[in-house]
Parts: C-alpha cells; sequence; structure tokens
C-alpha cells in the first residue's frame, strides 16, 4: 500500500535523446494517491505501458524519480519493490495446475502453506475460478488464462500497487464487463491503489475514480471522468473523451472575442482579459456535440447551419451540420425533433472552451495546466 | 451422408511413387532376404524365421547393442543438458549474438568423415595436440591401443562386475558385460567427438526455442519475484518441450545409427570397443556376405529405433493430452 510519486520523471528509449520527439516519456510529476482507482487512458503508443513498466520497475526511467511513499524506488528491482502487475496478454505457468499458479507468488514470498491455502481460495471464489483449481494452466481458455493471470496479481494483497496494462483485451465483451466490477469490489475490498492502463474510455470510467489522459508521452490531464467531460483541458482530452469527440473549430482573435469565417463568438470580459495576457500561436474553440442547443425552428439569437448527415444510432442521433464552411457534430436526443435542411443553432457560453496552443483557457487564476497531478475538482 | 472425394487420392500418387522408391520397396527387399538362405541367383532357400532366431540370440549383436544403449544414452545424457546450458549462455543481441552463432554452426557443417579425421589427428599421441597434451601431463592416453585406462576410476567402478553397479546389475539381468574388453580410451573419444559435433545442434534448437519466448512471460516472473531456477523449470523448460523433442530424437536416431565416425578414428576397435551396432551390420552384410541373418538384423534394428523413438515422443507429449 503506497502513494506513488512521480517527480520530474521522463524516459527516452535512445541513448542520446534529441528534442521531444525523442522521448516516450515527457518530463512529468504526477501522483498517485494510496487506494485510489485511476485510469490511464491514451491512445496507442502515448507511453501508457511505458510509464507502467516504470512504476513497476520493468523498465528504469532515464531521467528523474519514482518514489513510494516518499522513497525513491530508481534502484530497486520488480521483485523488491512488492507491485503486481497484470499483463494484456495472460501469462500462466504452463506446467503447473490453477492454484499452483495462483500459490506460486506467495510461495515466492516463503508465505506458509495454510494461509495460502486461504487465500488462494479466496481469490478463486472472487474470479470465480474454484471449478478450475485442480487443472492444468495450459489448457485453459483464453478468458480463463487472463483470470488465472489476474489472480496471481491479486491474491498479494500487500502490494504497494497492482497495475494492469489493457487486461481486458482478450476476454469477450460480456466477461469484460463482468471482470471489470470484479476489479472494482476487489478494490473497495482491500484498498489497494491500482492503475489501469486502456486505451477504452468507456473501460476508464467504469473502473477509475479519476482518469488519467496521456498523450505524446504526457499526461494532458487528470480528473474525474465527469472533468473530463465536461472541461477537457487539452483538445485532445475534447476530441478522444466521449463520442462522437469535441467539436473543435479553430478561430482568430477579434474584437471581444474570436471568429472563424463570418460567424463572431463573443468571449466574456475576464476569458477576453485572460486572453491578451497570454502569448500564443493557435485558437482554438471546442464544444460538445451534446452541449450544442438546437432550436425547433428560426430563432433570432440563433445562428443558422445546414444539415449535412443525420445517423441514427438508436437511442440518439448524430446530426453532421455545415457552419460557415465548418463541420460540426450535434447529438441529438431521441424525441427531439429532427431538423430538414436549415438548422438553428446556438453555443451555451458556459460549454464553449477556448484552447490556446491546445491547452484550456482558464478565467480562474493559476490553476497549472494539468500536467501536475493535484488538479482538484 | 458426407460425400467423399476419392479423387484426392490421386493427388497423393507422386509422393507415394517417392516413398515406394525411396523406402518401401528398398525394405520389402530387405525383408525377402530376411527369410531366405541366399547362395547365388539360383540357389536359395526360404528359412521363415530361422535367420532372426539367430540374430537375436547372437552374443556378438547383444554386446553391440548394449554399447550401442549406452553410447545413445551418454550421447543424449550430455549433449541435451550442455546444449540447454550452452543456449541459456548465448548472447541474444549484437555483433556477439551472431558471431557465436556462426562459431556454433561450423561443427554442423563438417562433413561426418572429416570429423572422424580431424580427431584421429587430434588425438595421435606423438602428433595430435590433444593427445600430446594428455600424454605430457602424465595421463597415459592412447586411443588406438589402450582399453581402459583414462576412461577413470568412475567407469572403472561402476563397470565392475563383482562391485560395479552397473556391471553388477547388467550381469544380474543376463548381459555379459565386462568393461575391460568393451570400453576404453577408444570409446570415450567417440563419445566427446559427437559431443563435439553434435551439441551444436541441440544448442542452436534450443536458442531459437528460447527466443520464441515473449517477453513477458519473463517479465510476469520478475513480478511474481520467481528464482532464476523458477523461471528456467516453470517458463523456458516447458516452451522448450517441443524443440527438445526434435533434438531428443535427431540425436537419438543419428547416434544409434552413429557409423562414419568411429569407422574412420578407429575402425570399430579396440577389440570391440566402438563397433556399434551398424558397423556390425555392415561387417555381417559386406564383410561376410550373411545377407539373410544382416537382412533380419537390419529389420530388428529399425524396429528397435522406431520403438524407442516412440517411446521418447509418447512419455514427452504424454502431459498435453492429459486433462
Amino acid at each position: 500500500m503506497a502513494e506513488i510519486r512521480l517527480h520530474n520523471l521522463a524516459h527516452s528509449y535512445s541513448r542520446a535523446p534529441n528534442g521531444n520527439g525523442d522521448y516516450a516519456i515527457r518530463e512529468m510529476n504526477h501522483v498517485w494517491a494510496q487506494g485510489g482507482a485511476y485510469a490511464l487512458l491514451g491512445p496507442s503508443g502515448c507511453g501508457k505501458s511505458t510509464l507502467l513498466n516504470i512504476i513497476s520497475g520493468l523498465l528504469s526511467p532515464s531521467h528523474g524519480e519514482v518514489q513510494f511513499d516518499g522513497k525513491v524506488v530508481n534502484h530497486l528491482h520488480p521483485e523488491q519493490r512488492n507491485i503486481a502487475q497484470v499483463f494484456q496478454f495472460p501469462v500462466v505457468y504452463d506446467t503447473m495446475t490453477v492454484f499452483d499458479n495462483l500459490a506460486f507468488p506467495l510461495r515466492n514470498q516463503g508465505m506458509n502453506e495454510a494461509r495460502i491455502l486461504a487465500k488462494v481460495n479466496e481469490i478463486a471464489e472472487v474470479l470465480e475460478l474454484h471449478p478450475l483449481l485442480r487443472k492444468r494452466a495450459s489448457n485453459l481458455t483464453a478468458d480463463e488464462k487472463q483470470k488465472v493471470s489476474m489472480g496471481r496479481g491479486l491474491v498479494r494483497d500487500d502490494v504497494s500497487a497492482i497495475l494492469f496494462d489493457e487486461p481486458l483485451t482478450v476476454i469477450d465483451p460480456h466477461l469484460k464487463w463482468k471482470l471489470r466490477r470484479k476489479l472494482k469490489q476487489i478494490h473497495e475490498q482491500f484498498n489497494i491503489t491500482m492503475v489501469y492502463v486502456t486505451h477504452d474510455q468507456l473501460e476508464a470510467s467504469t473502473f477509475a475514480d479519476k482518469i488519467a489522459v496521456m498523450y505524446g508521452g504526457q499526461i494532458v490531464q487528470f480528473g474525474t471522468p465527469r472533468e473530463l467531460f465536461e472541461r477537457p483541458s487539452h483538445t485532445f482530452v475534447g476530441y478522444f473523451i466521449g463520442s462522437p469527440g469535441m467539436n473543435l473549430i479553430e478561430v482568430s482573435r477579434c474584437e471581444g472575442g474570436v471568429r472563424f469565417a463570418d460567424t463572431v463568438l463573443p468571449l466574456s470580459p475576464a476569458l477576453n482579459q485572460r486572453l491578451d495576457e497570454l502569448q500564443w500561436t493557435s485558437l482554438k474553440v471546442g464544444i460538445r456535440p451534446e452541449f450544442v442547443h438546437v432550436w425547433e425552428g428560426f430563432n433570432e439569437d440563433a445562428r443558422c447551419g445546414e444539415v449535412v448527415h443525420l445517423e441514427d444510432l438508436g437511442t440518439y442521433k448524430i446530426l453532421t451540420l455545415r457552419l460557415d464552411g465548418q463541420l460540426l457534430k450535434v447529438r441529438l436526443q431521441e424525441d427531439q425533433p429532427v431538423p430538414q435542411q436549415q438548422v438553428y443553432l446556438s453555443f451555451p457560453a458556459q460549454w464553449l472552451m477556448l484552447y490556446a496552443d491546445e491547452y484550456l483557457v482558464e478565467v480562474l487564476p493559476a490553476q497549472p495546466q494539468s500536467q501536475s497531478s493535484e488538479v482538484q475538482p | 451422408m458426407k460425400v467423399q472425394n476419392n479423387k484426392a487420392w490421386w493427388l497423393v500418387l507422386p509422393v507415394f511413387l517417392l516413398v515406394a522408391f525411396s523406402a518401401i520397396v528398398p525394405m520389402m527387399t530387405v525383408v525377402n532376404y530376411s527369410v531366405q538362405d541366399i547362395f547365388d541367383h539360383s540357389t536359395r532357400y526360404f528359412v521363415g524365421v530361422d535367420w532372426y532366431k539367430q540374430v537375436l540370440q547372437d552374443t556378438r549383436l547383444h554386446d553391440s547393442l548394449l554399447r550401442q544403449f549406452i553410447f545413445s544414452g551418454c550421447v543424449l545424457l550430455i549433449e541435451i543438458p550442455l546444449g540447454i546450458a550452452i543456449a541459456l549462455c548465448m548472447p541474444t543481441k549484437g555483433r556477439m549474438a551472431s558471431l557465436v552463432l556462426i562459431v556454433m554452426a561450423i561443427p554442423l557443417l563438417i562433413p561426418w568423415n572429416v570429423v572422424g579425421t580431424i580427431w584421429q589427428i587430434f588425438g595421435r599421441a606423438d602428433i595430435g595436440l590433444m593427445g600430446w597434451t594428455l600424454n605430457k601431463l602424465g595421463i597415459a592416453y592412447n586411443y588406438a591401443s589402450d582399453t581402459g585406462d583414462v576412461v577413470g576410476t568412475i567407469w572403472q567402478i561402476f563397470g565392475r562386475a563383482d562391485i560395479g553397479l552397473m556391471g553388477w546389475t547388467l550381469n544380474k539381468l543376463g548381459i555379459a558385460y565386462n568393461y575391460a574388453s568393451d570400453t576404453g580410451d577408444a570409446w570415450v573419444t567417440v563419445l566427446i567427438m559427437d559431443v563435439w559435433h553434435w551439441t551444436s545442434l541441440v544448442a542452436l534448437l534450443c536458442y531459437s526455442g528460447l527466443r520464441a519466448i515473449p517477453d513477458v512471460y519473463y517479465q510476469a516472473a520478475r513480478i511474481d519475484r520467481a528464482s532464476a531456477w523458477a523461471v528456467f523449470r516453470h517458463i523456458q523448460l516447458p516452451k522448450l518441450k517441443s524443440v527438445l523433442l526434435i533434438a531428443v530424437m535427431l540425436r537419438f536416431m543419428d547416434s544409434f545409427m552413429i557409423y562414419t565416425e568411429p569407422f574412420v578414428l578407429t575402425g570399430g576397435g579396440p577389440g570391440n570397443a566402438t563397433t556399434f551396432l551398424s558397423q556390425t551390420l555392415t561387417q555381417m552384410a559386406i564383410g561376410q556376405f550373411d545377407l539373410g541373418p544382416a537382412a533380419a538384423f537390419s529389420l530388428v534394428y529399425f524396429l528397435i529405433i522406431l520403438l524407442v523413438s516412440w517411446l521418447f515422443y509418447t512419455a514427452m507429449t504424454h502431459n498435453d493430452k492429459t486433462r
């Protein structure tokens, strides 16, 4: 049980890194608090697994420190860090039975057999592996093997943390849901820090209390699923989270606000002032398809767009429209009338986000731009 | 009813013809010889299983069969663990990896009769590097005439008929065994030569098997705090099983049929110390023109190899089938 702190951590696979491009992990500071359930979310190749392997000690970072409860553990091997890790593909010891597989990490610790029996039975109960305990691990299905793999991680309840590296990739969809709930239960029961790497936002938000979104070797936002949805602090978070992602429109500065083509979007005085203080080279506005307001008919204050495409997804519809040359997506509820050809819409100010150089422009003073974990909800 | 398309059998025909000429026809010829007593083209008698009876009771063959089993057993006991050990030590990346692979492959590329000649020279007491060195070190070594000194006390004691475990056991089992006339420097030299020649094969097979193990297994083992022995026992060895099966079968069959090396090195001597089955067979067939007994013998020889290979195969794949 431990708090995991990454201090000025960076990693490059090349021996003489040259510029940001050579870094798999760009310098970051981050804290995973004791007992939290966290997800590390990001696209393939963003450095999620690298970061996980650095925490577990399979990989030694080229810069910075990994601290467990304030103690630097850089020089400790994975064996010495007392950490459990579950990998993407099932790893079982073919020669052993399921029971021996689950008991293996405990036996290596030198635990006595009576306690091992109790622990293994407990975890087999939770993962529903009981009927398989006497079976040889080599004869299991992929699902079962992955459960055994997970079981070997979970059976040690004294670990500093359990790291999951996309553990449900090979699992059937209906089982995925079940196993995720199991993990959640186990988390509640044992209060172990868990870090769960995934590229699936649904998986991340159902498992984790807080999600760290990684992009290009950096954690671009760390927050609750709701924060990530409502106030993405980086354009990537806006684009990656949500289905479909946030509408992002490149805009230019104008008197009292921003504009694209003939459309002027006025900004609040505070935001205008903030924007004048900042240095930036590109500006974007972002609004989620869910938050674009669609009027039922003509409205004085609304802007008029042209319907391009309608996609019916059953419980809701995705409307693609063109507004001043920009394509936007809007989410319509089932019962909402579907506009034909012309659509009147407006952007509620509270949901309209402004991004300078891809980072959210915040009106509230001095919030660090989300690389750090101490962003409070 | 499932419709069967028997035309597919025609597709097997070319292979069948090939196998017929390379294996089936020669083998049936041997079967034919083994039940006849042949004097010349027109004078031949059907003798039934007489040759088989004779062959199975021939003590000369018992001796070579025993030598052969001991030899193949030693070959496997040395080459398989040694090959695995070498494979585990071989570098995995960089220039050294390629260099080591080449060095390991060299013995495999040398023809058998050359190997015999190399060791014949290497072991010579007057001009051979090894023989000369051993003799300088005060070890009396001469593969051409000596029959019992360098094998060492282990084999002497182990093989003794009165107090040695092996000698005593073998004699109790009714097998006439006496190391003094059957083993010697020559025998050990042939063994070392085979180890030198073929351990590379086992090592290279194991090396390829080891490379095929995904990294994540090693990572998981580290996370589980597995000891190096546990990693070997529970990850490497099980994953090597299929290549080891190939290695064991190849090395067993090859060593069981060893002919050229002892033929070149010692000609089967001194005495009969390095006369293995294939040589006995050749002497019988070509040296003495006893085609009938030789044919019967080669069929028995063939069945022994088949049986032992089957035993190995069954033993090593047994676990996959049980649940």
